[in-house]
């Protein structure tokens, strides 16, 4: 009897994981589903909506790949301005975040704190409050259309949270660091050099990758600082399809697809890096 | 002698930080400022609070920051719990729960606006399959700022789960053992244990949540871009739209600056809070 019951009572609990994991599966993967879906989607049966399709066909991609549709024309061109970008994106915040990150959890010195005040603030802010007056300022330095523009609003944003990260793990480091460059007679660029770089080198590609991934998924910035079909990059281009009324939404999708399988790769590979940062930093402070 | 080290020490300070300095002064501290001397023209504010697209706005702004991240966060608190049992398919299940944080957000929101297309999209054909009335869902106010709602959720909700999670594994194992000698059950675990634990990292998130969200332009603009009839601009959207659209710069400043003196208040309770 006791036995019974303590069997009904577990495969309940089993049924109600079970359609608890269904339902959160079926929420978080059909938007992206219906993304691949509409992607591989004929135009014919564009306007009859299903969950499945019959004719799946690659020719979205093909058109895409070939730039052989007006929507796609500078297909290359943006997706290389997106991959520049985001490249150079990264190589700064790898500079400047180390550079900060050593001073920061290496060197005791007077303004520390009002430093990482700073940097916080900055990570926190909105910044999207920030983007007309440094429209402006970009603007009135005749940068608009350059990339450089938006890879400084690019930098300037994805910096603080990496120099988070960095002089987080930088804290728990050995302090036999700096002794070891003292009894070496080392200065204190030497020390940096050799013996700080090497060891930081883990959460450094991580915050690489963040920098990387951020300049890649931002939209707003791209859109103000950067104009013209053969200047902007690919999510401004996707925007873009929306003004007119007759887009072509299985392109507009195999373009989406294409657009977010960088992303998802390197977050798959990174994701215990990208989100230990804030976690450690959050938790830490309760 | 000490004196010299102390000068040497804050020299290489701000040696190091020298970059990082002049980042965060030209980018963050000029703009605010010139930004702040633009929005300080009273005219600008006379124009906004007597327009009923800014108030709606403001509305909007506030349901959207106020309902989407409680809804997200009090969501990513449960499913953090379930998340949390050792099983093997849950760790199947969290690596496919992941996939609306890795994809970047402009795809989703493209893949939910043809999903709510109100003639050929998915929800109402499969309305109409049922025998339900289809819905104009992007083209009347309260369904259309509720999908940005909804889509907020989607996406955001694994990022603060993972954070919950990770909060949950920081609390030590002895409580739980502690409480399972006193004959605790689920729940009074939540009660007695896991939440008083968890309240602090909770209350950070929502406020850094609410922050973040109260800037965000990319959802509700590509979203519903404003429509039907700019009913559903969120603050950062209807700047957008008084600076670029309009031409009124210091309109598109003045709107932002009503939203500084709560986002600063936050900010401030924040820095209190988390450890730097």
């Amino acid at each position: 009897m006791n036995a019974g019951g303590q069997r009904r009572k577990r495969i309940l609990v089993q049924v109600g994981f079970s359609s608890i994991a269904v339902l959160i599966l079926a929420w978080t993967l059909f938007p992206a589903y219906y993304m691949v879906l509409l992607s591989l989607t004929p135009t014919d049966d564009l306007f009859r909506p299903g969950l499945y399709i019959e004719h799946p066909t690659l020719r979205s991609y093909i058109y895409t790949m070939g730039q052989d549709n007006p929507f796609v024309r500078y297909f290359w061109q943006q997706i290389g301005t997106s991959l520049i970008v985001a490249l150079w994106t990264m190589a700064a915040v790898i500079v400047i975040a180390s550079l900060g990150s050593f001073a920061m959890a290496r060197i005791h010195f007077r303004f520390r704190r009002f430093i990482s005040g700073l940097t916080l603030f900055t990570y926190i802010i909105p910044a999207s409050f920030l983007s007309i007056p440094f429209f402006k300022m970009m603007a009135d330095y005749d940068l608009i259309d350059t990339k450089l523009a938006l890879v400084l609003a690019m930098v300037t944003f994805a910096s603080p949270y990496a120099l988070w990260v960095l002089s987080d793990y930088a804290r728990t480091l050995p302090p036999e660091i700096e002794e070891a460059g003292a009894i070496d007679g080392a200065g204190v660029t030497t020390t940096f050099f050799y013996l700080y770089l090497p060891l930081i080198l883990p959460p450094l590609i991580a915050i690489g990758t963040y920098a990387f991934l951020y300049a890649w998924n931002e939209y707003l910035y791209a859109l103000l600082l950067l104009t013209g079909e053969q200047r902007i990059p690919l999510p401004v281009a996707m925007g873009n399809f929306l003004t007119t009324d007759n887009a072509p939404w299985n392109l507009l999708m195999a373009v989406s697809t294409v657009y977010a399988i960088p992303p998802v790769i390197l977050y798959y590979c990174f994701k215990r890096y990208l989100v230990s940062g804030l976690v450690s930093g959050a938790v830490a402070g309760t | 002698m000490t004196a010299r080290l102390l000068h040497n020490r804050t020299f290489h300070g701000f040696l190091f930080s020298a970059p990082l300095l002049a980042l965060f002064g030209a980018f963050v501290i000029y703009p605010m400022g010139f930004g702040i001397y633009y929005a300080l023209d009273r005219d600008s504010y006379r124009a906004l609070f007597t327009d009923p697209i800014f108030l709606q706005t403001v509305w909007n702004t506030v349901w959207y920051v106020g309902v989407a991240v409680n809804v997200k966060l009090f969501l990513a608190l449960l499913l953090s719990g379930i998340l949390d049992y050792p099983y093997r398919w849950i760790r199947v299940l969290s690596a496919l729960f992941l996939i609306p944080w890795a994809i970047p957000a402009l795809p989703g929101i493209l893949s939910f606006r043809w999903m709510l297309n109100s003639q050929w999209g998915i929800f109402n054909y499969l309305l109409t399959r049922f025998g339900l009335p289809s819905v104009p869902w992007l083209a009347q106010h309260d369904t259309a700022l509720g999908a940005i709602m909804v889509f907020h959720v989607w996406k955001y909700l694994p990022f603060w789960t993972i954070i919950f999670l990770a909060g949950r594994r920081a609390i030590p194992k002895e409580l739980y053992e502690a409480a399972a000698i006193d004959g605790a059950q689920p729940v009074q675990n939540f009660r007695y244990v896991t939440f008083p634990l968890l309240r602090n990292l909770y209350l950070i998130c929502t406020l850094l949540s609410m922050v973040f969200t109260l800037g965000d332009f990319t959802v509700p603009w590509l979203l519903a871009g404003g429509a039907p009839g700019d009913s559903t601009h969120v603050l950062a959207t209807l700047a957008y739209r008084y600076t670029f659209q309009m031409g009124r710069l210091e309109w598109g400043m003045a709107t932002f600056a009503v939203a500084l003196p709560v986002t600063l208040l936050f900010i401030f309770i924040l820095l209190r809070w988390v450890k730097i």
